[in-house]
């Protein structure tokens, strides 16, 4: 079955994929922190921000197009948290629109949310669209993330789909003996599945185990190869992050 | 006619095992199989073939005595024990955990605290033999089904085995690649078990055999004679 991979085009060869996934790790991690830590009326510094993923994203090749689908999935959550605030917000004053007058200040926490969890998610699909994703897990081993969060993404990535398989086919097999789930007695036959997804789940990783055993593995995981970082991955990071504070610091200034 | 010692790969004495629910699975397992030999394990489903494959390599540990090449399968030497016995699931896709081939292939040699450039050159010579170079960078997810049987078979011979045990290794491939599976086995000339109930590809691997039934050694003998025997065959549930 089709699978729509979390990093797809991750393969593909740019300026950009090349890169060490340690230097894209912590050059898109600087930027999203000061890109979050900006005082919301800072107009410019976003732009700044903005032109750095824009530029990033452009030499590595990426399509727009997908980039950008990815960027929206954010914007509901947004919507739900943040579109409210300017008729619930009290302060700033008003702004009249006509139909309704909203609070300056609601407005501007809208903006401030909404422009900051854009460039930060844009940001991490720029760095899962642009690394294979057991090489961002090897990275963040490298940058001593906690074993726990590499492993255990690692395997998710690796099962994830083959459970999807499952679900489907059991889902696929209750739908040729007639089932609609329309009626709440037929929700009982979801419930049976998700139960038996689990336990199957459950039972091989059970059998994963035991084949990782059988090879030899003692809790360890090894480590398969060395990353070495190049002068350009080094750049990377310096030119992000001086860009970032940059633009950060200028505002400041003026 | 006592083989020697040294002639021998395997050596289970009065082997049994019941999992934890209670369930019975072996009971008084002896078998010796000699260096070299290539063995077929017959026996209809919950005859204790499977159980019998995880105890040789110390995955599960019941009553009874399990030496492998003269070691004995405990604790002090699993380490040894792994890298001698290479056990291939029945399901690659228990088998195969990493997201890519490579990763896979490479995992038994690391365990085995190889130095880098030998991992490398074990993985290329495990995927040279099996068909499947230039693929150490796909995901198995994306792989057939026969293909990921045969990079199944690739992660264990990287580790350089001296036994090479396989769980119903064509069970769900098709004709075709059934065959060249059945030709990859062959080509692997050290000590080989081969668990089945697939009367066809037994013929075909295996020079001895000996039929498993409710936990114990039903019967042992030359290939020929025992998959002639169709009233033994019947009797165990495999005609």
């Amino acid at each position: 079955m089709h699978h729509d991979f979390i990093d797809r085009y991750s393969r593909l060869e740019s300026p950009v994929h090349a890169l060490d996934p340690r230097a894209k790790a912590l050059a898109l991690f600087t930027l999203l922190v000061v890109c979050v830590t900006t005082p919301p009326g800072e107009w410019w510094a976003f732009c700044i921000y903005a032109a750095v993923v824009v530029i990033i994203a452009t030499a590595s090749g990426v399509p727009a197009g997908y980039l950008l689908s990815r960027v929206l999935v954010v914007v509901p959550f947004i919507l739900v948290v943040a579109v409210f605030l300017p008729f619930m917000h009290k302060g700033g004053g008003f702004v009249d629109l006509g139909l309704f007058h909203v609070s300056r200040g609601g407005l501007v926490i809208l903006w401030n949310v909404t422009v900051k969890s854009l460039i930060a998610v844009s940001c991490l699909i720029l760095l899962s669209s642009t690394t294979p994703f057991s090489d961002l897990m090897h990275g963040f081993e490298r940058l001593h993330v906690p074993r726990f969060f590499t492993v255990v993404p690692a395997f998710m990535y690796r099962y994830v789909f083959i459970i999807v398989d499952e679900a489907e086919r059991m889902k696929r097999a209750r739908d040729s003996r007639n089932y609609r789930g329309k009626w709440l007695w037929q929700a009982k036959a979801v419930g049976h599945m998700i139960a038996s997804l689990f336990i199957r789940s459950h039972e091989r990783a059970e059998r994963v185990f035991l084949a990782m055993s059988a090879r030899g593995f003692d809790g360890t995981f090894p480590r398969s190869r060395e990353m070495i970082m190049r002068p350009a991955d080094y750049a990377f990071i310096v030119i992000v992050a001086a860009t970032a504070v940059a633009g950060r610091l200028v505002v400041l200034w003026k | 006619m006592i083989p020697l010692a040294q002639e021998i790969a395997i050596r289970v004495g009065d082997l049994s095992y019941a999992y934890p629910d209670g369930t019975v699975a072996l009971s008084g397992v002896n078998l010796v199989v000699r260096r070299g030999e290539s063995l077929g394990v017959l026996g209809p489903n919950g005859a204790g073939k499977s159980t019998l494959a995880l105890h040789l390599n110390g995955i599960l540990t019941g009553d009874g005595q399990v030496e492998i090449m003269g070691l004995p399968v405990n604790k002090k030497n699993m380490r040894e024990i792994r890298g001698m016995v290479g056990l291939v699931f029945q399901d690659p896709d228990d088998q195969l955990f990493s997201p890519t081939v490579r990763e896979d292939v490479a995992f038994g040699p690391l365990n085995q605290r190889l130095p880098p450039e030998q991992v490398a050159h074990a993985v290329s010579l495990a995927l040279d033999w099996v068909g499947m170079e230039g693929s150490e960078n796909r995901s198995p997810h994306h792989m057939s089904f026969g293909e990921k049987k045969r990079v199944s078979l690739a992660t264990v011979l990287s580790m350089n085995p001296e036994i090479l045990v396989l769980d119903e290794p064509v069970a769900n491939l098709d004709p075709r690649g059934r065959r060249s599976f059945i030709e990859l086995i062959n080509s692997f000339k050290a000590t080989k078990m081969v668990i089945t109930h697939d009367l066809e590809m037994v013929r075909e691997t295996c020079r001895r055999i000996v039929i498993m039934d409710e936990g114990r050694i039903a019967a042992d003998g030359q290939a020929q004679a025992v998959l002639a025997d169709s009233d033994l065959l019947y009797r165990h549930g495999l005609l």
